[in-house]
């Protein structure tokens, strides 16, 4: 430093030091600053782990093994107040990956519908599809959901004056109580039936393909393939003897019992975050199918496709091209937000995780870690997945 | 080079800041006198123990909690700054700093003692956990419970004494689990649950709330002890002393009979309790860092603990909780302060 210091720096050409060669000097500052970001995080974890010590806070993930002691009211996987914090974990992500999966479906195929009919050369169905579209998008996702909760709930009758529905369902204010199956003996075997099916139809389309490529000629797949997939778990069903029984909802107390539940909250969540996040996909679903130009349409015509083909070989392979990375960060929008959860009391992981979990344990800073690298995660992972998929529908230039 | 020396001079500059922060921990007592404002975590909206009024004015058991000890710390009743929080908000307020204390109808248990760094002075109000129904469901007892569903607020040790009283019971149940306790009531309120949960005191205040509260019962079970109390941290016993003492006179004045009515005479009283209490003998005040009219300030301003607790929550206020376990030892209860000697 000190002998390079003499330099004097106005004449620049005089030294030969390596210290002024401008990609040396790069790599200097890069490292200085690499130190200094590496120090910064080391002074924080450092900080933070005195502090705790300090105070007599409780740190490190043991936790994770103790018993939780508290309930869930919606458990995909067993679960009782004698489990550990662990498995709440678990619990939480599934009920989280249960809405956002349902939501992500659901706000799809309704935000294609209404972003098509905003399209529409029906008037009144444009019009309508518009409204939708700026009434739900403009308000806040939170009033939603209290609306569906609240306002819903609020008229639906207590269970003892339950709607009925056909084939022994019941929905009150408790929520949507099904028939639920259960297998009996020789059920593997209808099991066995299905899968067996779907291999087989996925060799057919293969082989369909294959020959259309090499004769021209069309195979009808999709017929196939239904009867394959419903037939032969079907043909199984009945000669092993209808190896299924149902347990119906049955009120005794204050609840049915029996039966699959699904919960109001559940159902509360799932329209409120699918309604919303369907009226952004609409507007998504609108712009690609506009940024097709109006001559591609016109040549599919000439070439003497139908409409339907038209729409399916030549607009949607385009616009889809538009819509698939907007709709990526929709459903990573839709994932993050079913953490709001927590107001109308669905069993989320931000519920149940970052809520009793923390609170119970006090482990603020690991919880609040874990939670955030869970939604890092989800999202990534859901990023990578839509990217693989537009990679798939990415026009490819020969 | 300019430009390198000045990156060093950074970082450096960074780390001798860095050092600087872990160093600088002021001692709670020096930092409420030096920002002339106790900061008092309180209940988000819980009427008689802490509830805001349409102009934002404080009142309630908790609060009177905060306000004598900021009569007693700064000599003014009115210098504290109150801040809301929920059950999930409120322990990580306090541990971080931005708490002085927390009177917060929170319980103490051992675990938040052993492994929150919490440390609790005193309990101001000795409850338990009960359950409120719609008298239209016909129960008469929490056993008669089996298969409801029970709607509880996040965070608290309610929703852990819930699930050992169904376990232990062998009574099945379901729970739901709100954020608030506003949104809890609503789901209670529109059928979702069978009952709303949490302690006793908590019910009747709700109970008042509610739009028709003649339809609402609460149960006779109580299923859980639920000692409530202020809360500090760990790591400043001074602070710690000044706050426990600050609980301990309030019941050693109902002890005595010093109210905040007959205060100034009892400054003549020749009981020695009564002149150690306002300082009149020994230099007890002085002990804790404090002065020794301390205790004096805090009557004068706020009341002895029968006082309190009547007009917050007891005969004097809408709610009208009979005192029960919270009378004084030496009237049937279990209320009972250290002497000041």
């Amino acid at each position: 430093m000190t002998t390079t210091s003499r330099g004097s720096f106005e004449d620049g050409t005089a030294s030969r030091s390596p210290l002024y060669r401008p990609e040396v000097r790069q790599v200097i500052y890069q490292v200085l600053l690499l130190l200094a970001l590496g120090y910064l995080v080391y002074w924080v974890v450092n900080n933070v782990a005195d502090n705790l010590r300090r105070q007599n806070i409780a740190s490190g993930f043991d936790f994770l093994n103790r018993t939780s002691g508290f309930d869930v009211s919606q458990t995909l996987i067993p679960y009782s107040n004698t489990s550990t914090y662990g498995r709440a974990f678990w619990v939480g992500l599934l009920n989280t990956l249960l809405v956002a999966g349902l939501g992500i479906v659901f706000a799809t195929v309704l935000g294609f519908v209404i972003g098509i009919a905003r399209l529409s050369s029906n008037w009144l169905v444009a019009r309508l599809a518009g409204a939708y579209v700026e009434i739900v998008r403009n308000l806040p996702l939170l009033l939603q959901l209290f609306f569906w909760y609240f306002a819903v709930l609020k008229t639906l009758p207590s269970p003892r004056q339950s709607y009925v529905l056909p084939g022994g369902a019941f929905f009150n204010v408790r929520g949507l109580y099904l028939p639920m199956p259960v297998p009996e003996m020789g059920f593997s075997r209808v099991a066995a039936a299905f899968w067996a099916a779907l291999i087989l139809s996925i060799g057919i389309g293969w082989w369909a393909r294959r020959r259309q490529r090499v004769t021209g000629q069309r195979f009808r797949v999709l017929r196939t393939v239904l009867v394959l997939v419903v037939g032969m778990p079907l043909f199984a069903y009945f000669t092993s003897g209808q190896p299924l029984s149902w347990s119906y909802p049955e009120l005794r107390g204050f609840n049915f019992q029996g039966g699959i539940v699904v919960l109001p909250e559940l159902l509360a969540l799932l329209f409120g975050l699918s309604f919303y996040t369907a009226s952004f996909i609409a507007e998504i679903v609108r712009a690609g199918i506009l940024g097709v130009p109006k001559g591609q349409t016109e040549a599919a015509q000439a070439l003497g496709l139908t409409n339907r083909q038209s729409l399916r070989l030549v607009i949607v392979p385009q616009a889809a091209r538009i819509i698939i990375p907007p709709l990526t960060s929709q459903y990573l929008n839709l994932t993050k937000n079913s953490s709001l959860a927590v107001a109308i009391g669905y069993p989320d992981f931000v519920n149940v995780f970052t809520g009793t979990v923390l609170n119970q344990t006090g482990q603020a800073i690991e919880v609040i870690l874990v939670t955030m690298a869970v939604f890092l995660l989800l999202s990534l992972l859901t990023s990578i997945f839509m990217n693989w998929f537009n990679r798939r529908m990415a026009l490819v230039e020969r | 080079m300019k430009h390198l020396a000045r990156g060093v001079f950074w970082v450096a500059a960074m780390m001798v800041a860095g050092a600087g922060v872990v160093e600088a921990q002021q001692k709670t007592l020096d930092t409420v006198k030096a920002r002339g404002q106790l900061v008092c975590g309180v209940n988000v909206g819980l009427a008689g123990f802490s509830a805001a009024d349409d102009k934002g004015v404080w009142s309630g058991l908790d609060v009177a909690y905060c306000k004598a000890i900021a009569a007693a710390v700064l000599g003014d009743a009115g210098k504290v700054r109150y801040v809301a929080t929920t059950t999930k908000e409120r322990f990580t307020a306090l541990q971080s700093r931005e708490l002085d204390v927390l009177a917060r109808n929170t319980t103490w248990t051992l675990q938040r003692d052993s492994q929150q760094g919490l440390a609790f002075v005193g309990v101001n109000y000795y409850d338990g956990q009960g359950f409120i129904v719609k008298k239209s469901a016909g129960v008469k007892t929490g056993k008669e419970l089996s298969g409801a569903t029970v709607c509880v607020q996040t965070g608290t040790t309610t929703e852990l004494n819930l699930a050992d009283f169904f376990r232990s019971n062998n009574l099945q149940y379901k729970t739901l689990v709100f954020d608030k306790a506003d949104e809890a009531l609503k789901a209670y309120q529109a059928d979702r649950c069978d009952s709303y949960t949490t302690d006793a005191s908590g019910l009747y205040s709700v109970r008042l709330q509610m739009a028709k509260p003649d339809e609402h019962m609460v149960l006779p079970d109580v299923i859980s002890k639920e000692p409530l109390g202020p809360v500090v941290r760990q790591d400043d016993f001074q602070w710690f002393t000044i706050v426990k003492w600050v609980h301990f006179a309030l019941i050693n004045a109902e002890e005595a009979g010093v109210t905040q009515a007959n205060v100034d005479q009892m400054l003549t009283s020749t009981v020695p309790d009564i002149k150690r209490l306002l300082g009149k003998e020994g230099d007890f005040g002085k002990g804790i860092g404090l002065d020794n009219e301390w205790a004096y300030r805090m009557i004068k301003q706020v009341g002895n603990y029968a006082e309190v607790f009547e007009r917050n929550v007891g005969a004097g206020s809408r709610i009208k909780i009979d005192r029960g376990l919270n009378k004084l030892w030496s009237k049937g209860g279990i209320q009972y302060a250290p002497p000041i000697r």
